[in-house]
This record gives structure tokens, C-alpha cells and sequence, in this order.
């Protein structure tokens, strides 16, 4: 393959305040995003490697449909 | 002035200083130069809860370029038990200002914003007084503004001060990175509780050398304690950091076998009441499960219940939650439940022992500010420090402590969600 696995890891983060709880992330981003009893997003803290690209893509789904645009990716050094 | 106690109390009347009485209290030469580089050396540590180093602090503000500075101090003080800023105003409030004076030389700040509770009138009047006081002087300082903000818990976070100063809300704000400049209006702020700000003027004028010649390396001077609990009555004390925890219930009168003490707060911990050899720092408090924190002790004699008192508290604190985040303005109220549930040792008290646990773990880290945390923090201790207790409650038997409904932490009485004010 011609496109070599990218450096580094992100996660995702949320903005509590804005965060209104209705849980389209989980459905959008299920391996990144797990849900707690009140329906808010648990997200998953360690990164996950850049090279994961179905990872990256759902997290690029959880932030568009994110209504109120709480989440956000963050880059991070390391994968791990 | 020697290196004796008490340093910030230092002069106490029972009133507040006048400006002249001050400058007569602490007469010495004011460093007009290598401010920074005393402060630096001293190694002093914020006192409002965080112990973050002032030093830090300060270079982080004087790097940043930016017009319309702003040094807020931090007297919000929302600890229910905690009264050390109030008692420290009510003594030498010049000492205060003194102290956010240098702060604003350091940092090139033109305006100092002081930020006090205004359910507190007394304390309001004595630093508008001191303030006019300081307008009448020849020489050009910063400009004083006055503050009133609601007393709130969350209140003297510094995002949400910051908040009420540009907005009028009191409510945390959410930042991204933890060294995240705050601002009001456009120029950034330094906030700085207020006990820090006491200690700086003294720094100013006996330098560094002579703050460290009390405390221990690590947590070099000296700090107020708000005793109370099972006390003869609550009070404030100042004391050297690594003076034991023995010392202080002596020096303070306090009950001297008791259960447990809380320590840091509301959003501390408790200690179990064997570890009163341990010296008041936060590096020999740490190991043993204790913090400085906002330099709160409540003493807890053996008739109590661990678990009362905490399922008080944790009641209050989760109704002071801003509700701004989910996992605060409802895992609040559910770690409430439980520990009632718990208390009255209903049925099914291992099931609901076990959810408590597991919700702690939820809720963590998941806040804007660190009010769920601290909560966190407390409701783990208890269940390590009172285990044999809550066991016992869990199993289907209440303490004698709970049975007798004995009060020792002094919790505020729950104010309906509609009548919070945070504007
Ligand atoms: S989609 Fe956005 S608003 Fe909805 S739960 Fe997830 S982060 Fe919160
Ligand atoms: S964590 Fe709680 S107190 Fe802090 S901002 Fe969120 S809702 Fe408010």
C-alpha cells in the first residue's frame, strides 16, 4: 500500500457542559463511546492508533452528528 | 518580625487592621525589585485547595502578552466549614491586598478584582472600607474593585469566578487543557485564594528565607486550619505545615481520640482516627489517604456515624452541583441514594454497597470541573476508613451513632433547585 500507517493515536473528547445526553455518539461510534445509566457518553480515555481507520472514521461521525457539537478529536503522541 | 506564630493572624485585634495600624504591624522595607525571584524561592503553594505553586503560576501570567490584566482574589471560600478567608479579612485585609498588589507588579495587572460571598455583609463592609482606605493613599497602585458573587460550593472554582466576573453566572466553565489561561474581558486573569495572597506580602517584605524557616521542604510556611467538629468551637488556627495532626487537635481543643477526621473539605477525605502522628503536609498526608485541600479539619468522636455524616454531606453537595454536566447533576443525586439507602440499612444493602462502588467509577473524571471528583474522593474514603461500620449497616444494622442522629459536620440546609442563585 502506498498510504503508510500514520504516527500516534487520538481520542475523543466531550464537553460536558454543551453535552445534552441524548447518546448519538454511542450509536455512531459504539467501540469508542459506551453509555452510563442517565444515557451521557463514557468515552473511552486511552488513544487509539491514528492507523485504526474504522475507529477514525466513526469518531469523524460521532462529531459531525453530535447535535450539539460537544465532541471533539484530540491528537495524542502515542497510540497507547 | 521573627519566625513565630501566627504569621498571616499575625496582630489580631479582634478587627480588622486600619492601613496605618498595618503599616505599623508589619513595618518593613517593601521590595520594589526580585519580587518574582522571593517568591519563586519560597516555594509557597496556593492555599485555596489545588496547592499549586504560586511561582507557577505567576511566570504562566507574566508570559502571557495582553493588555487589561487582571489579579481576581479568591475569597469565595464555599466550604460550609471552612472560615479561614473569612477570619483572615476580618483580621488584616490589608495584608490581603498588600498581597495582590505585588501579584499585579508581577504580572503588569492594572486592576485587582477582590471576589468575596456576599451572604457575608461584615466581611463586605471591612474590605470596602479597606479598599477606600488604600484610595486615599499618595502612592499609585493598582485599582481595587469589590465583588459580591453568590455563595455558592462551586462558586470560587476559578472558571466559574472568572464566569461571574464576565457574565454574572456562576457556573464552572469547561476548559479543554488544564493550562488553560483564563480571561476577564480580554486580559487574563490570575486567580489566587486569598490566605495566597496574605502569604506573598509577607514574602515581599521578609523574602524567602524567612517563609521557609517554618514548614517542611516541600511544603515550606505556615497555613489556617478551620477546626471544628467535635470541638469546644469551631476556630482558626495557624499553624507550621508538618506540625502533627495530634498537635493541632491539642492546640485547637479538640477531641483527642477521635473516630476519624475529615480532611481537605467536603471534597476530601476522611483519615481514620489512628493516624494522628502523621504531620499536616500534603506529601505525609498523601500516603495515608489525606489531603491539605482547602485546610478544612472536622473532628469525628467515636459516638458518630461515618456514614451519616457523609451521606450529609454528599446530600448538600450533590443539590450544589451546577447541573450543567450529566454525569454530575444526576450521578450526584444517585450516590446520595444509595448512601441513604445504606444508612437506614434498608434491604438489599450488598447489592446497593456494590452499585455505590461501581457508580463512583462511573462518575469520575467526567465533569467540567472537579466537583464530581471531589465527591468521588470522599464517598471512597469513607468506604474504605468506616468499612466495618458501613458493613455492618449493609448487612441490616444501624450504628448507635446513626440510631442517635447525632450532627458534627456542619452542613447548610439544602436550598430547592429554584432558588439557587447563581447570578
Ligand atoms: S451525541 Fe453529543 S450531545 Fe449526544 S450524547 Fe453524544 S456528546 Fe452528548
Ligand atoms: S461538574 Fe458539576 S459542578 Fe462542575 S460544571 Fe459540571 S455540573 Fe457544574
Amino acid at each position: 500500500m502506498a498510504i503508510k500507517p500514520k504516527a500516534g493515536g487520538f481520542v475523543l473528547r466531550v464537553d460536558p457542559i454543551l453535552c445534552d445526553g441524548f447518546g448519538h455518539c454511542h450509536e455512531l461510534a459504539p467501540e469508542l463511546v459506551q453509555i452510563d445509566e442517565w444515557g451521557y457518553p463514557i468515552i473511552k480515555g486511552t488513544p487509539t492508533p491514528l492507523s485504526d481507520a474504522d475507529a477514525l472514521e466513526s469518531a469523524r461521525f460521532a462529531v459531525r452528528g453530535c447535535p450539539r457539537q460537544a465532541l471533539r478529536i484530540e491528537r495524542t503522541p502515542t497510540s497507547n | 518580625m521573627n519566625a513565630t506564630l501566627p504569621r498571616v493572624l499575625h496582630g489580631a485585634t479582634g478587627r480588622p487592621l486600619s492601613l496605618a495600624e498595618h503599616q505599623a504591624t508589619f513595618a518593613a522595607p517593601v521590595r520594589t525589585s526580585g519580587l518574582f525571584e522571593e517568591l519563586e524561592a519560597s516555594g509557597l503553594t496556593g492555599r485555596g485547595g489545588g496547592a499549586f505553586p504560586t511561582s507557577r503560576k505567576v511566570s504562566l501570567l507574566r508570559n502571557q502578552r495582553g493588555h487589561g490584566k487582571v489579579v481576581v482574589v479568591n475569597a469565595m471560600e464555599g466550604e460550609p466549614e471552612a472560615h479561614k478567608d473569612r477570619t483572615l479579612l476580618s483580621t488584616n485585609p490589608h495584608l490581603v491586598l498588600d498581597g495582590a498588589e505585588y501579584l499585579a507588579a508581577m504580572i503588569g495587572a492594572k486592576t485587582v478584582a477582590v471576589c468575596v460571598p456576599r451572604d457575608n455583609q461584615t466581611v463586605v463592609h471591612y474590605l470596602k472600607r479597606a479598599i477606600y482606605e488604600r484610595t486615599l493613599r499618595t502612592h499609585k497602585g493598582p485599582t481595587f474593585e469589590l465583588h459580591a458573587a453568590p455563595w455558592r460550593y462551586v462558586a470560587g472554582e476559578e472558571s466559574a469566578l472568572v464566569h461571574w466576573l464576565n457574565d454574572n453566572e456562576s457556573l464552572p466553565q469547561y476548559r479543554a487543557s488544564r493550562t488553560h489561561v483564563l480571561r476577564v474581558g480580554r486580559g487574563p486573569a490570575l486567580v489566587d485564594n486569598a490566605e495566597t495572597c496574605a502569604h506573598v506580602a509577607l514574602i515581599g517584605r521578609f523574602g524567602a528565607a524567612w517563609f521557609r524557616e517554618m514548614g517542611t521542604a516541600t511544603s515550606p510556611g505556615s497555613a489556617l486550619v478551620s477546626l471544628t467538629g467535635a470541638v469546644d468551637r469551631p476556630k482558626v488556627l495557624e499553624v507550621s505545615l508538618g506540625t502533627t495532626l495530634a498537635a493541632i487537635l491539642d492546640a485547637g481543643n479538640a477531641d483527642r481520640r477521635p473516630q476519624a477526621l475529615l480532611t481537605g473539605g467536603y471534597g476530601g477525605t476522611w483519615l481514620a482516627g489512628n493516624h494522628l502522628d502523621v504531620p499536616y503536609a500534603n506529601e505525609t498526608l498523601g500516603p495515608v489517604g489525606a489531603m491539605v485541600g482547602t485546610g478544612v479539619l472536622v473532628v469525628l468522636p467515636r459516638s458518630g456515624c461515618g456514614l451519616l455524616e457523609t451521606k450529609r454531606v454528599v446530600d448538600w453537595m450533590a443539590n450544589e452541583s451546577a447541573r450543567q454536566c450529566g454525569p454530575c447533576a444526576f450521578g450526584l443525586p444517585a450516590l446520595a441514594e444509595d448512601l441513604t439507602h445504606l444508612l437506614h440499612a434498608r434491604r438489599d444493602g450488598p447489592r446497593v454497597l456494590a452499585r455505590l462502588i461501581e457508580r463512583c467509577g462511573v462518575i469520575e473524571g467526567r465533569g467540567a470541573c472537579r466537583h464530581p471528583d471531589g465527591v468521588v474522593r470522599m464517598v471512597r474514603s469513607a468506604l474504605s476508613v468506616f468499612a466495618t461500620d458501613i458493613e455492618r449497616h449493609a448487612q441490616g444494622s444501624m450504628c448507635e451513632g446513626a440510631k442517635a442522629d447525632e450532627h458534627w459536620v456542619t452542613v447548610p440546609s439544602i436550598v430547592h433547585e429554584d432558588e439557587l442563585v447563581w447570578q
